[in-house]
């Protein structure tokens, strides 16, 4: 059963998210914080809410989705209670502080700041909470940009993004690789 | 259960090649496989989780679970780390080992790659020596590997090749686009690049298609079975004779000797835990070079107190990989053609003959990239994340070559495999500790190597390069992929890189003291227990070491079987 977020993620997709990708990324941040309980394996609807602000900073939204449009939250709150299990604490922690960083900051959850506000509490965390950051860069850009099995890069978006095939081509095999032939 | 004549442990390269030349020769044969047998429709696809990429873990084991290792740093810290993880040096644990999911690049070692010390001296501090046996020795083995797997190449333009009485089975591949683009400029520096041999078919070969040229190659099982694999060509073989009856997701525990200091079998713990005993006339150890070496270390008795083979502590010692090093050159234009295996061209114009260095290694181009290895090799100064980033990937992905190629190590004996005294394993076996590095002289030649590749990519056209080499690993290794295990990485960057590439362990020699086993592969003082994989390699090449590893394997088992049938082993 598809969750009212993840529709609309998907209807976002579909449209490509030509210029209202900002704007979208907004809504599925909503969406999810307002969504129904038990739209997460392991994350709470606020943690979410968090980790999508950071993690759309680390991707954030141009002509192609961001991170958390393409599913990357979806891909880091299955792993956390499966091979990113060992994460937990890490990350339970570090969202409460990014959070209340927020909170000192701009009297606002991350979550609600504004963009620029997001931006700047994120750069902040790069240098404050240096392996809290890190932990969710590596695995948002792993989310973003590894296979669409695992809930992340929804639809393949960044593989395409990067201009590969997809599904790739098989078979087209050696015989087009002449020298000089359009590949 | 029933005695045979031979029990392998470990269905690998080299357990591969044992199983099927016994079991051809008429000798019963039990292969043990702590894996599964995976096959075609097991290859997923998942950038994420294969044996290259193991963000979410190993896709051809050994499990997470069950398998820590002890790694010791310099500063004598210890970390505990588990196969996915860098530092663990992992190999593949299935039905076909590393040749299930390896890249296949099928090198033969060059004569001087056999005779490091008698060519180049020893440096101080080093256990660099020469192999007890020869180029020459191997050869007509190495070529019954190339015919027997199947491997495809052209060593036509290559003038260091060592001599060989026939060619490749199969031609290579139609060249990628990198190999348009670097081959010119190879031979515009004097060099002389030629197609690297593969253990993958470009034609139809041993009842198995020809490679489709995907993007998922390095690190995956091949979706067409065009890969060649102990798995796809003399296990099957093996299996067929009737003679060779394999068990997979079997844990050997330990070697059984007898009062007269023969071994008698193995135990091992089956699929459901269970605690088995086979006996065999001889017994064959192939786990590779840190299991290997573990196995026989976990093997005491009252007469081998210290393992098995062990008599003069030289087990486990001498434990090596290959240094990776190369570079990263950015493009004006796109160099990316998304064709499979993408590794397609080589020079060995650097394997041996500078001044002042103890060999060197192969440079190739490297394999097919997937998005997920762009992520931290995009040109310097580019933002880790952001919009920067990300509109980075979209500049550089399709615009990148990448050179490297395994920089031979100049071993030491402080480089080494020893049992953890208190960690032990899901069964409860004691686990391996890794410690020491290779000599310091290897991180110099591996710079060296860098700067090769550099020159090479720029006079490709690179409009912008980045070293792949010691310092650069360091300073991926606090931002990468695997940052989150980095950490404790970089911390272990003074441990011997050893990788699947591990070998060393159980070294090849006549000196009963300063070697483990002798020029057949035969444990000195233990007449029926033989080492046949990577372990007993006196120094790897600088090459990728699993056509040696098989070559080895036969001529052990051409061996073996003479003296079977011979005097033969039963007591």
């Amino acid at each position: 059963m598809k969750s009212e977020s993840d529709e609309r993620a998907e209807q976002l997709t579909r449209r490509q998210f030509v210029a209202a990708s900002a704007l979208g990324g907004m809504a599925v941040a909503v969406g999810c914080r307002a969504g129904a309980r038990g739209n997460w394996e392991y994350l709470t609807d606020g943690q979410a809410g968090t980790l999508a602000a950071i993690c759309d900073q680390i991707v954030p939204a141009d002509q192609f989705p961001s991170a958390s449009q393409a599913g990357v939250l979806t891909f880091i709150d299955r792993q956390l209670i499966r091979h990113f299990r060992g994460h937990q604490d890490a990350y339970r922690d570090g969202l409460e502080q990014a959070n209340a960083m927020s909170r000192n900051r701009f009297g606002l959850d991350l979550a609600d700041a504004s963009e620029e506000q997001q931006l700047e509490l994120v750069s902040a965390l790069e240098h404050e909470s240096n392996a809290f950051f890190e932990l969710v860069r590596t695995h948002t850009l792993e989310g973003y940009y590894g296979s669409p099995r695992h809930g992340g890069n929804r639809d393949a978006v960044s593989w395409r993004m990067l201009g590969l095939e997809e599904p790739p081509l098989l078979g087209r095999a050696q015989y087009d690789l002449r020298k000089g032939s359009p590949s | 259960m029933k005695q045979v004549n031979a029990v392998i442990i470990g269905a690998g390269a080299a357990g591969g090649v044992v199983a099927k030349e016994l079991a051809v020769a008429g000798l019963s044969v039990v292969l043990l496989e702590r894996g599964s047998w995976y096959t075609a429709n097991d290859c997923r696809k998942d950038d994420l989780r294969n044996q290259r990429t193991t963000v979410l873990g190993n896709a051809f084991g050994p499990d997470d679970d069950r398998n820590p290792r002890i790694v010791v740093n310099s500063k004598g810290e210890l970390h505990t780390f588990v196969p996915s993880e860098g530092p663990y040096s992992n190999n593949a644990a299935c039905v076909g080992g590393g040749t299930l999911s390896w890249g296949a690049q099928a090198w033969r070692y060059m004569p001087q790659d056999f005779k490091m010390r008698s060519t180049y001296g020893a440096p101080p501090g080093s256990s660099l020596e020469d192999w007890p046996i020869s180029y020459d020795d191997l050869e007509p083995f190495y070529e019954k590997a190339e015919y027997e797997i199947g491997v495809s190449g052209d060593y036509a333009d290559d003038p260091f090749h060592p001599p060989r009485r026939r060619g490749l089975p199969m031609p290579p591949l139609p060249p990628g686009r990198e190999f348009e683009i670097l081959g010119p400029a190879a031979k515009r520096l004097g060099l002389h690049p030629f197609h690297i041999p593969m253990a993958r078919n470009s034609v139809p070969y041993n009842g198995r298609g020809p490679c489709m040229r995907c993007r998922w190659c390095c690190g995956f099982a091949c979706e067409v079975d065009a890969k060649n694999g102990s798995q796809n060509t003399v296990i099957p073989v093996a299996l067929s004779t009737g003679n060779c009856e394999l068990r997979t997701e079997c844990m050997a525990k330990e070697i059984l000797s007898d009062d007269r200091g023969r071994a008698r079998g193995v135990v091992y713990f089956d699929a459901h835990g269970h605690l088995q005993e086979q006996l065999a006339d001889i017994v064959i150890v192939s786990c590779c070079a840190i299991e290997s070496a573990r196995l026989l270390l976990n093997s005491k008795s009252r007469l081998f107190p210290n393992g098995l083979g062990n008599r003069y502590d030289m087990v486990g010692r001498n434990l090596q990989g290959h240094q990776y090093t190369g570079a990263l050159g950015y493009f004006a234009y796109d160099t990316y053609d998304d064709i499979g295996p993408g590794a397609d061209i080589a020079v060995c114009d650097y394997n041996h003959g500078t001044p002042g260095l103890c060999g060197g290694g192969m440079l190739a181009n490297e394999f097919v990239r997937l998005p997920i290895h762009t992520i931290d090799r995009l040109p310097s100064g580019t933002p880790g994340w952001g919009l920067a980033h990300k509109k980075a990937m979209r500049d550089w992905h399709r615009r990148t070559i990448a050179i490297i190629g395994p920089t031979q190590q100049i071993p030491t004996a402080e480089a080494r495999v020893t049992l953890d005294p208190s960690v032990k394993d899901k069964w409860g076996i004691p686990v391996a500790r890794i410690q020491g590095n290779c000599h310091e002289h290897t991180y110099e030649i591996g710079d060296i190597q860098a700067e090769r590749a550099r020159k090479w990519l720029l006079e490709a056209g690179a409009i912008d390069t980045r070293l792949l080499n010691q310092a650069q690993n360091a300073e991926k290794l606090t931002r990468g992929p695997d940052a989150n295990k980095a950490r404790s990485l970089s911390n272990h960057s003074d441990v011997v890189p050893a990788g699947q590439h591990q070998a060393g362990t159980c070294r090849m020699g006549n000196d009963p003291q300063g070697s483990v086993v002798n020029r057949t592969c035969q444990l000195h003082g233990v007449d029926n227990v033989f080492v046949i994989d990577s372990s007993v390699h006196v120094t790897n090449g600088g090459f990728n070491p699993a056509l040696t590893i098989m070559a080895v394997a036969y001529y052990a088992s051409a061996s073996l079987v003479r003296n079977w049938k011979g005097t033969g082993f039963r007591s």
